[in-house]
């Protein structure tokens, strides 16, 4: 029945912010009630817009943290030194405060339960935003897809959900953990920057068809999503975002 | 200038085309890459955006606002198609 969905207009609305949790120094967690949220799917995100007292607006796509059975919209955003948006949201907003936004937005970089799997999560730095709310939404339906994730940080504690990702990493993900610029004493997982190598070894084989997710900084996406193509893995089986903005 | 992707701009392609277009497949006009519309090269310009072949750079989309109206190219295209309607 092609062709009578009717178009959904994107129309602002106002969520009221519920609870703030600082992740990293530079990056926190936004709760947000939204009375007349339409629901999303797991990696849409949503445009939020700030307007100034003169009315100069500035507008931001943010990936949605939370799974479709969470009690609230979460955005996980990082502050950006040059950012018009990010340092306000990071450093000023507080519980109670309103915010302008609209979504879910994006039908592309997606994953539910009826795709399928094996999945393969590839994230830089806050490229984790997305997978956070797929993995959250796999355990709210008990979905039995296997799971790979491969995160990518310059330091543990710059390394976004880590209680999370330890308690995912029970619940039966495999999560390996990449720290590209300090490692503490003791580290037992990867050094440096996700490789053709380091893919080949926690990826997935090509033989399997894995459906991948690759998230990040542009360049990191690039270099990712070139050495998955270069292991044999299908480019349609790929999909990537690219945030643009600051290195992992 | 930050090179993004198309998921960047899929709130904009809503407000033209009526509905999620990060998955229409588009066919690039110079070199032939067939690729989702998620996978183009876009660069955010105020007051409009630019999509290039993520291939041979190509200029594919360009939308610019103008006083609420939205002037929109596509002419680098050689074809487009429509996005399955499973999403959303």
């Amino acid at each position: 029945m092609e062709r009578t969905a009717l178009p959904r207009r994107l129309t602002w609305q106002v969520g009221k912010t519920v609870q703030l949790v600082t992740e990293t120094p530079q990056v926190k967690s936004i709760s947000l009630d939204l009375p007349h949220w339409p629901g999303h799917r797991p990696g849409q995100h949503v445009d939020l817009r700030l307007t100034a007292e003169d009315g100069y607006q500035a507008e931001r796509s943010y990936s949605i943290a939370s799974s479709p059975e969470d009690e609230h919209v979460v955005l996980t955003v990082e502050r950006l030194e040059d950012g018009e948006v990010s340092p306000y949201l990071v450093d000023e907003l507080r519980s109670g405060d309103e915010l302008e936004l609209r979504g879910p937005i994006g039908g592309y970089f997606i994953w539910d339960e009826s795709l399928g799997g094996p999945l393969l999560l590839v994230a830089g730095g806050s490229g984790l935003v997305p997978f956070r709310s797929m993995w959250r939404h796999r355990r709210a339906v008990q979905s039995k897809v296997p799971v790979r994730l491969l995160c990518s940080a310059r330091s543990l504690p710059l390394l976004l959900y880590r209680d999370e990702l330890t308690q995912i990493a029970e619940d039966g993900v495999d999560v390996s953990v990449t720290l590209t610029r300090e490692t503490p004493e003791g580290w037992r997982g990867y050094r440096g920057r996700i490789d053709q190598g380091l893919l080949a070894k926690v990826s997935w084989p090509p033989e399997e068809h894995p459906l991948v997710y690759v998230c990040g900084p542009t360049a990191f996406v690039e270099s990712a999503a070139d050495a998955l193509v270069a292991l044999g893995h299908d480019p349609s089986r790929i999909r990537t975002e690219r945030f643009g903005g600051t290195g992992t | 200038m930050d090179r993004l992707d198309g998921n960047a701009i899929a709130g904009s392609l809503v407000d033209v085309f009526g509905r999620d277009m990060t998955t229409a497949i588009g066919t690039c006009g110079q070199c032939g890459r067939v690729s989702p519309f998620a996978e183009l090269a876009v660069y955010l310009l105020s007051p409009g955006v630019v999509a290039r072949c993520p291939q041979c750079d190509h200029l594919l989309i360009v939308i610019v606002n103008r006083r609420g109206t939205a002037c929109v190219d596509l002419s680098g295209f050689a074809a487009l198609e429509e996005p399955p309607m499973a999403v959303q």
